[in-house]
């Protein structure tokens, strides 16, 4: 840009509006704030003018949707093809259970399912764990070994039906799980589809729920993109998340920043192991949070997409359409709902969702609005799934591409998310990369610092949270129904893992757990030596113990 | 007036990763003057009560998300009585459903703060209801 820089004809026409019509408007009529603010607390314009988006190309910056840099959508006809998937997260008490809601929701019209376990499972522990008291079945749904998951996916057959796993330090044995019942079922391994969600560095970064140190948990995580590119083709193994990124804090522009970053350490650490950048990266999928503030969500996911595909080509010399493009799951943010009042998240959720449909979400789920509560209740689940059904059957908002494209303020906020992102990148980068970076701590206190001053904010009454810090009710309406889980599922699901050690071969099981041991110590890849460990039925609790061994636990640093 | 700063232990018990809100409560205890200890994750309900007896705390505060509140927070009082630790204030904080409230309070949980509390309404309860000792 030149020095001395002549007024624009816009600028011009803007100055003389703020002249002639702005002032004497706010002579008579101050505004309600002096300042306006994002739920990310970023300072929002009054305006938004065409000299807001002169720095824009069109050709380079935004251009049309299914080509470079896709910030309007990687498929040409957006939703007009194919409706963005459905898929909503589900899983609580025994696998008898949720296997009994993931076939109502297939009926009610999903179209793919996505499992939460318990945190037991989450964990690596088996069930029957002193550690597992009081947790089984809570959070997800309880998975032991090879016999629950038999049961989880009793007659949904798993060449039709994609399915999505929300799992991460374990996750390499809950493939190898899920693959043995798809083999079992006689599905065929280069047939199947899914995402595991399988992003620890998120873990270290913000969710918490890791079982081995940083880098042979990143190993694990290779050894899976390695596998799946050889033998379960059209499979995603991983699932970079933002998601839980945001609900321990973030704001919207560290969300994208730490996710993107997250999947280039990804993609560097697969080149590094001598994968082909276009043969794995096109099975990366990512996943954001969908929050309360329309336009800066909207903005995130476009700036996503352009960010991705631009530094694919940057860093990695890419130029292979799939790779470049950004796929993603959505869900409307959980941190968002309130325990008070709770039937105004019905009207949250959807007002998140649209933010993911506008901004090209590939699939959504929505939230139940009893999720502050407890887990969902079938109605409340099943209002959620119709909220999506509105959204993309009555609204009319999928009849176009990126409808919101051209935007003075969208496309400015889009611009501002992503050199944001470009900040912390330098940032990253300039600590060796993310996972230097998270030894460091330092996305965990850029978040903590985030999440103080939102609290803050709520406190001091500038973020208003309808039902908690304004329109309070003291006496308010009847409460909702929520589900329980009773200790009655640890009993039974202890029960089946007694059947399950009684019946297997003892001697098999632990032959294949020292030639998992083996792998690991030698660096070899993990996969096949888990995959015959589960044949055998050996515990997740086990294999997770075996891998202990070699690699160790993770203790995280005080900061 | 207590010549002490009022100590608390905040505890993160199970196997929930969540501690956006212990992590938050801590510093908003701190920023009020109070003195925190943070005990990290996954603490069993012994390394708590061993952690409280050991840094001579007024109040434990215990973060809970994941409906494992029923089985960790009456052992976690248990504990502390077991240790002579009769004063010591046991908060929860989470998600709990209402009909669990009634049963925490009588297995002696001094108060339970449900999502949307503001850290200073837990300030003030710390303030009034720790003993003062010097």
């Amino acid at each position: 840009m030149s020095e001395i820089k002549e007024s624009s004809p816009a600028e011009i026409e803007r100055e003389r509006w703020e002249e002639e019509t702005l002032k004497p408007a706010l002579n008579k009529h101050p505004e309600r704030k002096k300042s306006f603010q994002s739920v990310s607390l970023d300072e929002v314009e009054r305006l938004y003018t065409p000299s807001d988006t002169a720095d824009l190309d069109f050709a380079r910056d935004i251009s049309f949707p299914g080509e470079f840099p896709y910030t309007r959508g990687i498929h040409p006809t957006g939703y007009r093809g194919k409706l963005w998937t459905m898929r909503q997260f589900a899983g609580f008490s025994t696998p008898e259970e949720t296997n009994a809601r993931f076939k109502y929701l297939l009926e009610q019209g999903q179209t793919g399912l996505s499992v939460a376990y318990d945190l037991p499972t989450l964990m690596g522990y088996d069930a029957d764990s002193p550690l597992s008291e009081g947790e089984v079945g809570k959070c997800g749904v309880a998975v032991s070994s090879l016999a629950d998951m038999e049961v989880l996916f009793d007659g949904i057959p798993l060449e039709q039906v994609t399915v999505s796993q929300t799992i991460n330090a374990p996750a390499s044995v809950l493939l190898a799980m899920y693959l043995v019942v798809a083999e079992k079922q006689g599905a065929r391994w280069d047939k199947i589809s899914g995402t595991l969600q399988n992003d620890i560095l998120k873990e270290y970064i913000a969710q918490k729920e890791w079982i081995y140190p940083i880098k042979p948990a990143m190993k694990l995580v290779i050894d899976t993109f390695a596998f799946c590119t050889e033998h379960v083709p059209r499979y995603n193994p991983v699932s970079v998340s933002g998601y839980h990124i945001r609900e321990a804090g973030a704001t919207a522009a560290q969300e994208l920043a730490f996710t993107l970053r997250d999947g280039i350490e990804y993609v560097a650490w697969g080149v590094e192991a001598g994968l082909d950048v276009d043969r794995f990266v096109p099975r990366m999928s990512f996943f954001f949070n969908a929050h309360n503030d329309f336009f800066e969500e909207i903005a995130k996911y476009r700036a996503a997409r352009r960010i991705w595909a631009r530094e694919m080509k940057r860093r990695f010399g890419s130029s292979y359409e799939r790779t470049l493009q950004l796929r993603f799951h959505t869900q409307t943010a959980g941190v968002s709902l309130t325990v008070q009042q709770p039937l105004n998240n019905i009207v949250r959720v959807a007002i998140q969702a649209l933010a993911g449909v506008l901004g090209g979400t590939n699939s959504l789920h929505t939230d139940a609005y009893d999720e502050a509560l407890a887990l969902p209740t079938d109605r409340a689940a099943l209002i959620a799934l119709r909220t999506q059904q509105i959204i993309a059957e009555e609204t009319g908002v999928a009849n176009t591409v990126d409808p919101l494209g051209g935007s003075y303020f969208l496309e400015s906020l889009t611009e501002k998310m992503e050199q944001e992102a470009l900040e912390y990148f330098r940032k990253i980068d300039a600590m060796g990369g993310m996972v230097s970076a998270i030894e460091k701590g330092f996305p965990q206190r850029e978040i903590q610092d985030s999440a103080y001053q939102y609290q803050k904010a709520v406190e001091r009454r500038e973020q208003v949270i309808v039902g908690v810090n304004k329109y309070t009710m003291t006496d308010e309406p009847s409460e909702v129904p929520i589900l329980v889980i009773d200790e009655s599922v640890r009993t039974h699901q202890v029960e089946r893992l007694e059947q399950t050690r009684t019946r297997r071969d003892s001697g098999a099981v632990a032959n294949a757990l020292d030639k998992l041991r083996v792998a690991a110590r030698k660096n070899e890849n993990t996969m096949p030596a888990t995959i015959d460990a589960v044949r055998a039925y050996a515990t997740l609790g086990e294999i997770c113990s075996a891998l202990r061994d070699v690699y160790g636990v993770y203790e995280e640093p005080a900061f | 007036m207590s010549s002490r700063k009022i100590r608390v232990l905040v505890a993160k018990p199970g196997l929930d990763g969540h501690d956006r809100g212990a992590k938050v409560i801590a510093r908003a205890l701190r920023d009020a003057g109070m003195e925190v200890i943070y005990t990290g994750l996954r603490q069993t309900p012994e390394m708590i009560a061993a952690a409280a007896l050991q840094e001579d705390v007024d109040a434990v505060g215990v973060s809970i998300l994941s409906g494992a509140h029923n089985t960790l927070c009456p052992r976690i009082v248990q504990l502390l009585r077991e240790k002579g630790m009769d004063n010591v204030l046991v908060l929860v904080g989470g998600i709990v459903p209402q009909e669990d409230l009634p049963k925490l309070k009588q297995q002696g949980v001094a108060e339970i703060f449900l999502p949307g509390t503001s850290t200073e309404d837990i300030v003030k309860f710390l303030q009034a209801n720790v003993k003062p000792r010097d």
